[in-house]
């Protein structure tokens, strides 16, 4: 294996760690106002994933970070070719995070309730578009010779790209769905439960026409594999949270959302931006890729530290492991 | 095109804008992480009550501070590839690897303790609390000096090469790019601005209080049993911040002249902009006050010490300093084009350069004072001595305090001058930056080159309207928040932990009764 197949290996990696952890994350801002009856209920949601979200955003800045070291012509034709999305998306997390942390500063009626609505809108939003950009970047976007994106905002939001988009956007509320049932006790628990059956069955939905879709249009042996790992763990999903197992169901909803992903980069590899203009003009890993020099020192700092960072996250985990329920909520401060 | 509106100049003012602002909310992280990680220390050391409601006070605005400094980081490492596509690809092989490193190695770190912190109290024993913030606080000084590491690179390249085949830099020594004297410099200079930044917030916090709590007695009233105990734990703050702003100004001032030698050699341009020399001088005299005039290439007022540049440069009054024409003639030469081209705004450098200086140093001196008529005992007669929960006299000498007039002026200049050190980083930044142009990478990639060639004028017009109207508005809210918790002042009703909690073993294991079971979290969003 050449380093720079190793290091898209990687980067693959990155996203889907990223989409695995911040995907629940997005599911849970989004059930703060599908689940969520009163504000002490939102801020059970809210507190399941307070102290870890912020680590869970980091995934995204490593991803970005490693394919701008280990793939500059990635992240150069990437990043500048989806201006809007990504300049939505980063308005979003702005928002969100500091809503997460000045919502409960204030006691105030209309402070409080609007950075409610910013925690729901704002991850709303990147789930949707976190799907539309994925599904533009295995499909193929106008790309000229100069490696540079010649599209217009329209070609991005094609039926497919839509579709990709809605995908992602349900599959991340069940995955925060299955999360919250883990996560909390009382009355809460039992109807993330029965509203993860819906968003699941949705999901499955979506699942199969967009990875069918893109099977049929750019897939592979391998893709094929990762497409049915994707359906088998969506059911697998429903039936074990139907039987309330709720552990294995978000280890379930875990390995359905990392296949969706590893399904894209299954079937986007050799290519890192394929060119729907003209195929000679599709960025390769091989072209794209940093020096050897560069990704052996890269190598040699990401190997070790991958691992580290997995303990020492999943200690976090395991810390926090307690479940939530709104007898755990303090009152609101006095002040 | 319209000049103002090219892209160029439209990416340079979002690059401006989003860095400035991000670089508020930096300094005083990676200060503010450090201090309470020591005040947490103190906490658990000497198990002293101040100490803990010193470490929740200064926690909770340190945690205000974060939270908008990770948010706007984020908007930096995407738009390198948003606004910059054309850097990205030119130098993506060199720079982004600190970049990489230090998402791998210092973000997770910062952003999964912190996590930890906040939500820790109740969970995790004393001792691993602690070492979480830390944690947190190297993370901050590591990702410090990664990403210094890479803007050391912009400043001076090495350890690359340029690619015949693709025209592009690649990496060919990593330990030049970590170690070369701009990147260790740098770092010396901004992580002692930081704590700089960091003592005089909390010199003006603790001053606020400690005068507020001083005025009240002067009118004759009792502080309460509340504002006592808020007293001490403000005095003691107000010592931290002092000795920090004391010591870290100190090497401010030293990093900064050795940074000025170090870019005297590497960019001679930026130092010749920084003092509005326009010919070349030996000895060359350090301008204290000049009036530039681009078009004319010399100065139209001027008020000058002699010789004192030529020191700074190299240490010995006599020796020449290259002037602003020599040097734009020079790269002309070398790189092509008209002179004027490789002259940066002397009007920004110029008073960027003084501005840092300034305010920077203003700050030095005014927490030099207050350490010294602050001080507890040292050369201070027993009967002017105060005890932990009074508001310290300012002693001049032995015997001597300060008069009434000058008592209320000192307390109030250290809380006016909490937001000097903000200013001088600003125009730190501004200075060195602008003070590179027109180069991106210098000598290398000019920042006209930089710029992303697919994205329209439009698409830049509309990001940077949204950050700058997103951050206007966060930054209303940001200081109302920071306003209201530093009036506040400590919540010293508030218990430390009264057992310290162990890692339990999960639940049904040993220890947890059905109560604990129940009981609300210490602390929840």
């Amino acid at each position: 294996m050449h380093l720079h197949d190793f290091w898209f290996l990687l980067i693959a990696v990155l996203w889907t760690g990223y989409f695995f952890l911040e995907g629940f994350d997005f599911g849970i801002g989004v059930l703060t106002k599908l689940l969520a009856r009163d504000r002490t209920e939102r801020r059970v949601l809210i507190n399941t994933i307070g102290p870890v979200w912020d680590g869970n955003e980091v995934w995204l800045i490593t991803a970005a970070g490693a394919t701008f070291a280990a793939f500059p012509d990635w992240y150069a034709t990437l990043f500048s070719g989806f201006y809007l999305p990504l300049l939505a998306i980063l308005v979003c997390l702005i928002v969100r995070g500091v809503a997460f942390e000045y919502r409960h500063k204030r006691s105030g009626e209309r402070w409080q309730r609007n950075w409610e609505h910013a925690i729901f809108w704002c991850s709303l939003l990147p789930a949707f578009l976190w799907g539309v950009i994925f599904a533009n970047i295995v499909r193929g976007v106008p790309i000229g010779p100069d490696k540079n994106f010649t599209g217009t905002l329209a070609d991005l939001f094609g039926p497919y790209a839509i579709l990709g988009g809605f995908l992602t956007l349900v599959l991340f509320t069940f995955h925060g769905a299955v999360f919250a049932a883990l996560k909390t006790v009382g009355d809460i628990r039992a109807r993330a439960r029965s509203r993860a059956t819906v968003l699941g069955m949705t999901s499955g939905v979506l699942a199969v026409a967009f990875l069918g879709w893109t099977q049929a249009e750019s897939g592979n042996g391998r893709s094929m594999a990762a497409l049915i790992t994707a359906v088998v763990a969506l059911a697998a999903a429903l039936v074990v949270n139907h039987y309330g197992r709720e552990g294995w169901a978000f280890a379930c909803s875990g390995v359905a959302v990392a296949a969706v992903f590893a399904l894209v980069f299954l079937a986007l590899f050799p290519d890192v931006m394929p060119s729907s203009a003209n195929p000679a003009w599709s960025l390769t890993a091989a072209d794209a890729a940093s020096s050897p020099y560069t990704l052996k020192i890269m190598t040699w700092v990401a190997v070790p530290m991958t691992p580290l960072i997995i303990a020492y996250q999943a200690w976090t985990y395991w810390v926090f492991r307690k479940r939530i329920g709104t007898q755990h909520i303090p009152a609101p401060a006095a002040h | 095109m319209n000049l103002a509106l090219a892209p160029e100049t439209l990416a340079r003012w979002q690059f401006g804008i989003t860095t400035v602002y991000h670089f508020l909310f930096v300094p005083l992280t990676i200060s503010l992480a450090a201090i309470t990680a020591g005040l947490e220390t103190a906490w658990v050391r000497t198990g002293k009550e101040k100490y803990f409601h010193a470490t929740k006070f200064w926690g909770k605005l340190f945690l205000i501070n974060i939270a908008m400094g990770v948010v706007t980081g984020i908007v930096q490492e995407f738009q390198f590839g948003m606004n910059w596509s054309d850097y990205s690809r030119f130098v993506g092989d060199v720079f982004g690897a600190p970049l990489a490193m230090e998402a791998l190695l210092a973000f997770f770190f910062e952003s999964t303790f912190i996590g930890l912190w906040i939500f820790g109290w109740d969970k995790l024993p004393k001792k691993i609390h602690c070492a979480c913030i830390w944690i947190v606080a190297v993370g901050t000084l590591l990702s410090s000096y990664f990403i210094l590491a890479a803007n050391s690179w912009m400043q001076h390249p090495i350890g690359y090469a340029v690619d015949k085949a693709t025209g592009k830099a690649h990496l060919t020594d990593i330990w030049a790019v970590l170690t070369q004297n701009t990147t260790l410099v740098v770092v010396f200079h901004t992580l002692t601005a930081a704590f700089l930044t960091g003592g005089a917030f909390i010199v003006g916090i603790a001053s606020f209080h400690l005068w507020r709590a001083k005025r009240k007695q002067l009118r004759g009233e009792e502080l309460g049993d509340k504002q006592r105990k808020q007293v001490g734990a403000m005095r003691t703050s107000l010592r931290v911040g002092l000795t920090v702003a004391v010591i870290a100004g100190l090497g401010t001032a030293i990093s900064g002249d050795e940074l000025g030698k170090v870019m005297f050699e590497q960019q001679p341009m930026k130092m010749a902009a920084a003092e509005a020399l326009w010919e070349t001088k030996a000895p060359a005299p350090f301008s204290v006050f000049a009036v530039g005039d681009v078009s004319k290439g010399h100065n139209s007022v001027e008020i000058e010490i002699p010789g004192l540049l030529s020191f700074l440069a190299h240490n010995n009054f006599t020796e020449a300093v290259p002037g602003i024409n020599d040097i734009a003639a020079q790269e002309a030469a070398r790189y092509g084009g008209d002179p004027e081209d490789y002259i940066p705004s002397i009007f920004m450098t110029f008073w960027g350069f003084r501005l840092m200086i300034g305010f920077g140093m203003t700050s030095f001196v005014a927490a030099l004072i207050g350490l010294w008529t602050t001080r507890k005992k040292f050369w201070l007669a027993p009967e002017f001595r105060t005890g932990e929960n009074e508001v310290p006299r300012l002693m001049l000498t032995r015997t001597r305090e300060m008069s009434p007039f000058f008592t209320a002026w000192s307390w109030r200049i250290g809380i006016l001058t909490m937001g000097f050190p903000l200013i001088a980083n600003s125009f730190g930044w501004i200075f060195t930056e602008m003070g590179r142009q027109p180069w991106g990478v210098y000598g290398l990639m000019k920042t006209a080159d930089a710029v992303s060639p697919g994205v329209s004028q439009g698409e830049v017009l509309t990001s940077m309207g949204v950050f700058t109207l997103l951050y206007g508005v966060l930054a209303v809210v940001e200081v109302k928040l920071l306003v209201k918790y530093a009036k506040a002042g400590p919540d010293t009703d508030e218990k430390p932990p009264a057992k310290d909690p162990r890692l339990r073993l999960p639940s049904g294991g040993a220890g947890e009764s059905p109560e604990d079971a129940d009981k609300p979290l210490t602390f929840a969003y």
